[in-house]
């Protein structure tokens, strides 16, 4: 509640004295006046945005490297600051827990449900894009659909159906069932990326003998590789950061995912080990962020252009 | 590239396998591709969605196969005052936080589209709540939250001297409502401000030129070029995250866990604790369907949205 209302109030507070400023402004301030109004009514509010968007990442950093002795006393020292920063909270982490298990199996999972995805809309990219066929933008239609309907809809009756297969408490039930969100938003972004290759490409390749399968692996292809590369960093992410189904169907400890395993593991009993939390959710965190900081500008303009299509 | 040309170019076509030639046939090739995606759709998404809706008008429990019994499921959460509270705090999470994001974002989106040094950059910091997994930030805002250590708190009451008393942001129904909304709003941002800014982006400078010529406000700008030609992409946007701010879950169960006193339940989050934890499979699945009605509407708020702005920008069918 905080961070939104804060930001509000600060915005009317700076407009007022700006606009008074102005009024108030002979000709030769002028230019000092576009400055600092500049200032309030832009660099300000910016500055305000970042610091609340990044507060809670740099206060899960900062308690995950604090020792116990500083975590829980506010008057001796600055909370804001570590004395005498440790590495206790990331050994507990990494040797008394099951996390590097966790992390394993976590990156198995989202590594094979995104290639499944991305070989999946290739194909049915590839079939709907470049093999027009009848009624083949009422089946991508369908596909974008798909993309509308929550897993919180999906996880019960699924539960019961991985149950059946016989799959329960396996990630194989979650590989198989991730590329049900992954594949839709895939396939829309793979559909508008090879709109953008000429369609000429093919046809000389047509003319000069050549199949589709060979059309597709030589020539369109290698062309997509910047739109299947933002492709895979959204599954990636997405099947990363997925939880419900990963908390309705795994139930051993050692094959749950990173972020359940967090919080149905490490959080026991009354006294909630906040070193230890926090240390698991930056090193979780930092796979993705890594990842996604290698390929931001992909994933910027593909975001950005899955909206527009 | 050359020499696979040049040579399929010497020797004809008739050369290739039957294999090959029924590969490269379109209606088996059509067929084929779309097999995997539509198959695994088809299996993990539209038989569910139909086993759902089925299972909500049985008695289903874990490792008991249900018998139909109609309305009995959903007759049962009218009466439940659980499942009226649950329906009205996501209808009231999801309105305020749309709000607030949508705002909050629009702003922000304002902001970045003028000229600034570091834009990528600060692009890229920007979208970080939303890469992070929800879990993990939401449990950082548990610790933020907390009773006792809470930053917030020490800012107000050791710092600023604001208050002399912890803010309790978790341990009452209306003020647990309110933190979760706020980290609903922090995740929000991005998302909204990066897709706008991408909508933003798209405006030609021209339509302001000629806007100022006509000696109009900044704010008459705003009103009448930014807004409207930033509906279309504001309601596809808005649609999506209408959808999954309804049906949220990740944030409720890592925070609250639905307290206290079940006052901050979501419909998602009463599912699943009737659902799973409490073995009651068919119940769960009642009151997953109750949710439908609401994200049809959504989703036809979408469609329309979508027809206008085909309308407004002249285009036929694509």
């Amino acid at each position: 509640m905080t961070d939104a209302r804060l930001a509000t109030t600060h915005g009317e507070d700076e407009n007022l004295p700006a606009q008074q400023q102005g009024k108030a402004a002979a000709a030769e301030m002028m230019a000092w006046d576009s400055k600092s109004r500049r200032m309030v009514v832009l660099y300000l509010p910016l500055a305000c945005f970042v610091l609340i968007l990044l507060f809670p990442f740099y206060w899960m950093t900062i308690t995950a490297f604090k020792p116990n002795a500083e975590l829980y006393d506010y008057k001796t020292y600055n909370p804001f600051l570590i004395g005498s920063p440790t590495l206790d909270h990331i050994k507990h982490l990494l040797f008394g827990t099951a996390y590097p298990k966790w992390l394993m199996t976590t990156m198995t999972v989202s590594v094979c449900s995104t290639f499944l995805s991305l070989f999946s809309s290739t194909l049915a990219a590839y079939a709907i894009q470049r093999l027009r066929f009848t009624g083949s933008q009422y089946v991508g239609l369908a596909i974008y659909l798909a993309y509308l309907v929550p897993p919180s809809i999906l996880f019960i009756p699924l539960a019961t159906m991985v149950y059946w297969l016989g799959l329960f408490d396996s990630p194989m039930a979650l590989i198989l069932v991730y590329p049900t969100f992954l594949i839709p938003f895939c396939t829309w972004l793979l559909i508008g990326y090879f709109k953008s290759i000429p369609y000429e490409l093919e046809e000389c390749a047509l003319i000069d003998g050549a199949t589709r399968l060979q059309i597709l692996r030589e020539i369109t292809l290698p062309l997509a590789v910047p739109g299947l590369i933002s492709a895979g960093i959204f599954s990636f992410t997405l099947s990363w950061n997925e939880f419900i189904y990963a908390l309705a169907f795994i139930q051993s400890s050692e094959n749950k995912t990173v972020p359940v395993a967090i919080l149905t593991e490490l959080v026991t009993g009354d006294v909630y080990q906040w070193g230890a939390l926090m240390a698991g959710s930056l090193l979780g965190s930092l796979p993705v962020a890594l990842f996604y900081s290698l390929f931001v500008d992909y994933y910027v303009s593909s975001l950005t252009g899955a909206v527009k299509e | 590239m050359d020499t696979i040309a040049a040579h399929a170019w010497v020797r004809p076509k008739r050369e290739l396998g039957w294999l090959a030639r029924l590969f490269d046939w379109k209606p088996f090739l059509i067929v084929i591709c779309l097999l995997p995606a539509v198959g695994l759709l088809m299996v993990f998404l539209t038989y569910p969605l139909g086993l759902g809706i089925f299972l909500a008008f049985t008695d289903t429990t874990i490792g008991r196969r249900g018998v139909w019994v109609g309305l009995e499921n959903f007759q049962y959460l009218i009466e439940d005052k659980l499942w009226w509270n649950a329906v009205f705090y996501s209808v009231f999470y999801t309105g305020i936080a749309t709000v607030a994001k949508f705002g909050l974002g629009l702003w922000l989106a304002l902001l970045l589209n003028n000229h600034l040094p570091f834009k990528s950059i600060l692009r890229a910091i920007i979208l970080l709540p939303w890469i992070v997994p929800t879990v993990l930030s939401a449990i950082a805002f548990w610790w933020i939250y907390d009773p006792q250590f809470s930053i917030i708190s020490y800012l107000f009451t050791d710092v600023l001297g604001w208050r002399t008393t912890n803010i309790d942001f978790i341990n009452t129904p209306w003020s647990a409502r309110w933190s979760l909304i706020a980290a609903n709003v922090w995740r929000g941002i991005p998302f909204v401000a990066i897709s706008l800014l991408a909508g933003l982006q798209t405006i030609s400078p021209s339509l302001y030129e000629a806007g100022m010529l006509d000696g109009t406000t900044p704010w008459q700008r705003f009103c009448y070029i930014t807004f409207p030609m930033l509906l279309p992409i504001l309601a596809i946007v808005m649609t999506f995250s209408i959808i999954f701010t309804f049906t949220d879950f990740q944030l409720v169960y890592a925070i609250t866990r639905g307290g206290p006193i079940n006052s901050t339940h979501l419909l998602a989050t009463l599912a699943f604790q009737r659902g799973i934890p409490g073995g009651q499979l068919g119940e769960g699945a009642a009151i997953a369907v109750s949710m439908i009605p609401f994200l049809v509407f959504a989703t036809l708020f979408s469609y329309f949205a979508l027809a206008r702005r085909k309308w407004q920008q002249g285009e036929g069918d694509d």
